[in-house]
């Protein structure tokens, strides 16, 4: 019996065939495999090992703390506050968000427009991504919200930072403020920091904060993570810290500081006070201010309007920004040329009135019938603007210009804070180029008495008194320590003045304020060791007619607000050894002069607390190795 | 050595007999794969037996199991179980069809009791056993007959159409090519092949037309240009190539392979699982793998040859042929050679359905083995 039939054996036969023809292939195509292997791993394989590092590690940039700005006492006048944050993570939460955010709004407040943000928030970001749902929680709120964590699924604290002003509005126009990067911040294309692009990133924006931006800033840590095909952060493979911003030391002393801005409160208004010998500035202020922190957390739409239209121009830095025509207190300063240029012993009669070619010119006193028989002491104890006009008409206004410019005038002082505003001295050059018109002698008398052209701020007339008072040409530094350098201050140079034209003009400073028939004796400090000296000012705001003046409305007091004159006064202090000078402008003010008595207090209060007296608490104070040691 | 093989032919083989003649060199080889796919749902799962490792596991000892017995049945029970095996697939595709679940877009499994079944991996095994048994009547020149080719022809196109249905690309293809394959090896004439083969390439065009649906000539258009969609559907090839290419020579190390573990690949652990071993084991991974499956395809043939019956050599080399085009597909697939089909790497792609699949297949494949002997009269086979 045969095993298989013929049949089968050609059938096993072409199997056999067909089987080794296949199993050929299948071995072709294994090693068609194989080479494809070697194309992806060995051939290909760096490219691939790039591409598969790009996929998985992600730079991260991590936000240096921002420097800290503190006064010359080490108060601090910025800093960075916790921030308790409540976040939300849509896919640890078992619940939908709606109902995730109604129980948290049972325990903290949250109102309908933050739900709102949230919810928006949530719908444009991944699941995984935590979403803040409120900030800038107080301790009490935070705390209790940690007790309910575990009925919140999907709820977690957090601690930022976020930048703090403990003083609001006092400091506001010298410190400025930091608010989110603008597209403007970044057109100029000089700061190329990656920083800016970092979301939520706060650049200063104004005052100290925006000066020192790149110091206080800090530089940027990255940190680089492993994440996934979503960008959730798997793991932080390293880490390079970033730089903490520098600390700024100002020369500000902030108990003087937050007194001036108190006796200005309610007043458009600026206040200066500056070491005579040095120029630091011991405080500036510009009332009303606003709160620096309502920019930081995100100002609102009324609230901002309402800063800007208020008439008493709470976002302008009057005490540097501030142009008034300085009045009579440019009179010390005219005092000065007279000096310089041979008038020391100018002697005018004062009847009120001063005829010059078609116009008069009248004195403020002229109702009284003039100041009489007046030298250049007694003109400047009673103002007496009579006298101050034969100054001009005997200088001319150039030689008045650069007398004036000497002290400090018509130029930005330099002081560390951005948009200041030069003011102005004119000159027949001036005149000729700005008008077109030749300069008329008429104008000088106006320039003596400082109207006219004539505009100064309030940090302008703080350093002319200080250089009255010191006989150097100081100039205002507001800045003294950033980080651990301390900051250039120019050596005073000595002034273009005769050495008595200090004694002359300080002695009539000295009877404004000190002996009766001073423009100031009212308001003297009459602390014995205290005493000041001053020059009183009235700006006009309005030109008084011929009509008023012969009706004799001059009563500013019963004008509308923004028609009255502005009043300022510049004083120093002690007397006898002059360390603090003072500068007070008050918009719009009326009798009883504001000005007058804030600066009086003001000094007073710097001389009780003995600010220069103290040691300042620099950091560099306390190590041997300073290059340069503040005041003794 | 055919007068003994003769008689061991006639007699019948006991319990312990069987369980010697088990390929034992085989089932370590299955076993070794295995574990390689075990390994590799432990590193995707984040160094975990969780979720997929620890149950992949238990499926591969289920499989063992359906292995073993599978091996014991004797291959004549085999041939007469061939029909109605295919006449039970054929019907729950159109059940599926009917009233199936729905995965990812596509109707492909049932429910029966808490048993998620997929009739179309049942219709692979089913329509292999059921050709072989109808070849197992013809002779080689009965196989060209216009007439005799024309209801093997139709044993394929129904249960293919079915899964086209679905749709399911991938299987569609494999039972297409499981079927073809076993005309060949039945001795299918060439002057059937080769204008056959000039109709496919024909018939190309056409079924894009008609036939294909969209997500199917996306997958089609993006491999042909990846970059055109590389974040979308091109993403897939993608990130697929740049774990493999990123292994290297040597690859990162187990559980160090950072592409698959951080989900830059989707399905990581079922049709792109090998991406991951290729990242970790790189190309000498690779190609130990490769060698591996090479060597149980080598067992598979060598059963296939020393097969007795044609039923028995037909079902043998079905099945091997089933076994590659697994591997050929997905491994094309995720090197970028191929678009994306939803076909899984057979023993290490995570899934119940498809492990007991593979190892059942293996189980019939060593119960031809055990039964290499064993005669069949060539009148079983043909219809009824």
């Amino acid at each position: 019996m045969p095993l298989f039939d013929r049949k089968d054996k050609s059938r096993y036969a072409s199997f056999t065939r067909r089987t080794l023809m296949v199993s050929g292939g299948m071995t072709a195509v294994l090693c068609a495999l194989g080479g494809r292997l070697y194309q992806l791993q060995i051939r290909d394989g760096a490219l691939y090992r790039t591409a598969a590092e790009d996929n998985r590690v992600n730079e991260r940039l991590v936000a240096p703390p921002r420097g800290r700005i503190l006064d010359r006492f080490a108060s601090e006048l910025a800093n960075n506050r916790r921030n308790y944050r409540l976040l939300f993570v849509a896919e640890q939460a078992n619940e939908k968000a709606e109902t995730a955010l109604n129980s948290i709004a049972r325990v903290i407040q949250l109102s309908d427009q933050q739900k709102k943000r949230v919810l928006h928030d949530l719908s444009i970001n991944k699941k995984f991504v935590p979403v803040v749902v409120a900030e800038n929680l107080s301790w009490e709120a935070f705390a209790l919200l940690n007790q309910h964590l575990p009925y919140l699924p999907g709820v977690q604290p957090d601690v930022g930072e976020t930048r703090s002003y403990p003083y609001a509005e006092q400091l506001s126009h010298l410190l400025g403020y930091v608010a989110p990067v603008s597209p403007d911040d970044k057109k100029g294309g000089d700061d190329d920091d990656p920083l800016l692009d970092l979301p939520g990133f706060r650049i200063g924006k104004r005052g100290i904060e925006k000066q020192f931006d790149t110091e206080i800033r800090g530089e940027a840590g990255a940190s680089r993570v492993e994440v996934n095909a979503y960008g959730r952060v798997i793991r932080e493979l390293s880490r390079d810290p970033p730089v903490p911003g520098k600390d700024v030391y100002l020369t500000i002393d902030r108990e003087l500081q937050s007194f001036t801005d108190q006796r200005l409160a309610g007043e458009s208004a600026a206040c200066v006070v500056m070491d005579v010998a040095t120029g630091d500035v011991l405080a500036l202020s510009s009332t009303p201010g606003f709160d620096p922190n309502l920019f930081n957390v995100g100002i609102g739409q009324d609230q901002w309007r309402a800063l800007m239209t208020d008439d008493h121009k709470p976002l302008i830095n009057k005490a540097i920004a501030g142009e008034y025509p300085p009045g009579s207190t440019f009179k010390p300063a005219m005092a000065m040329a007279a000096v310089q240029n041979g008038l020391s012993n100018l002697q005018v009669n004062c009847s009120g009135a001063l005829q010059f070619g078609n116009n008069v010119f009248h004195c403020w006193a002229w109702k009284k019938g003039g100041h009489g028989h007046v030298d250049l002491k007694r003109g400047i104890q009673v103002s007496c603007d009579i006298f101050f006009y034969e100054v001009a008409r005997h200088l001319g206004i150039d030689k008045m210009h650069d007398a004036a410019v000497a002290l400090g005038f018509s130029s930005r002082t330099g002081i560390e804070i951005p948009s200041e505003r030069p003011g102005l001295i004119p000159s027949t050059a001036w005149k000729l180029q700005k008008t077109g018109v030749p300069w008329q002698p008429g104008d000088s008398l106006s320039a003596g008495i400082g109207q006219g052209y004539v505009l100064a701020t309030p940090i302008q007339l703080c350093t002319a008194a200080a250089r009255i008072a010191s006989g150097k040409s100081v100039s205002p530094r507001i800045v003294r320590v950033v980080g651990n350098q301390w900051q250039p201050r120019p050596s005073p140079a000595p002034l273009p003045f005769p050495e008595e034209s200090f004694a002359a003009v300080q002695e009539g400073m000295n009877l404004v304020a000190n002996v009766p028939g001073g423009t100031a004796y009212a308001w003297r400090i009459t602390e014995p060791g205290f005493e000041m000296a001053g020059k009183t000012g009235t700006a006009q705001v309005r030109v008084i007619t011929k009509a008023e003046r012969e009706s004799g409305v001059k009563n500013d007091a019963s004008l509308p607000w923004a028609l009255r004159d502005h009043g300022l006064f510049i004083a120093f202090a002690p007397v006898a050894q002059p360390k603090y000078a003072c500068a007070c402008v008050v918009e719009h003010n009326a009798p009883p002069h504001p000005q007058v008595q804030v600066a009086r207090d003001v000094l007073l209060f710097a001389q009780q607390r003995d600010i220069l007296g103290r040691r300042a608490a620099y950091p560099l104070d306390s190590a041997d190795t300073t290059p340069q040691r503040d005041r003794a | 050595m055919t007068i003994r093989a003769y008689a061991a032919a006639r007699r019948t083989l006991t319990l312990a007999d069987k369980l010697y003649e088990i390929n034992w060199g085989l089932v370590l080889l299955v076993t070794l794969i295995a574990c390689v796919g075990f390994a590799m749902l432990y590193s995707v799962a984040g160094a975990s037996f969780s979720p997929w490792a620890g149950k992949q596991m238990l499926f591969f000892a289920a499989g063992m199991v359906l292995l073993v017995v599978a091996a014991l049945v004797d291959v004549r029970i085999w041939l007469s179980l061939a029909y109605p095996a295919y006449a039970v697939s054929l019907l729950l595709l159109v059940v599926v069809l009917a009233l199936g679940h729905s995965a990812l877009g596509a109707q492909r499994w049932i429910a029966i009791g808490p048993l998620e079944l997929q009739p179309s991996e049942l219709m692979k095994i089913a329509l292999i056993l059921a050709l072989a048994r109808y070849l197992h009547g013809l002779g080689v020149e009965d196989v060209s007959k216009p007439v005799r080719l024309l209801i093997p022809l139709v044993m394929i196109a129904l249960p293919a159409l079915l899964v086209l249905k679905q749709p399911n690309l991938g299987t569609t293809i494999i039972l297409v090519a499981d079927g073809i394959s076993l005309l060949f090896l039945a001795g299918l004439s060439w002057w059937w092949i080769v204008p056959a083969l000039a109709g496919v390439a024909g018939a190309v065009p056409v079924a894009w037309r008609f036939f294909l649906h969209d997500y199917q000539k996306a997958r089609v258009m993006t491999f042909l240009n990846p970059q055109s969609d590389a974040l979308g559907a091109g993403w897939n090839i993608t990130q697929a190539k740049i774990a493999i290419g990123s292994g290297g020579l040597t690859g990162k190390g187990f559980l160090q392979g950072s592409q698959s573990r951080l989900n830059f690949l989707p399905e990581k652990h079922s049709d792109f699982i090998v991406t991951n071993y290729g990242e970790e084991f790189g190309f000498v991974g690779c190609i130990a793998l490769l060698l591996l499956f090479a060597v149980v395809i080598g067992y598979g043939v060598q059963i296939a040859m020393s097969a007795r019956s044609q039923f028995g050599r037909l079902v043998a080399m079905g099945l091997v042929l089933n076994f590659f085009f697994y591997i050929l597909i997905n491994g094309a697939m995720v090197m970028g050679l191929i678009p994306v089909v939803g076909i899984p790497m057979p023993l290490i792609s995570y899934g119940g359905t498809a492990m007991l699949t593979v190892m059942f297949g293996f189980g019939i494949l060593m119960s031809i083995h055990v039964h290499r002997q064993v005669e069949i009269p060539r009148h079983s086979g043909g219809i009824i």
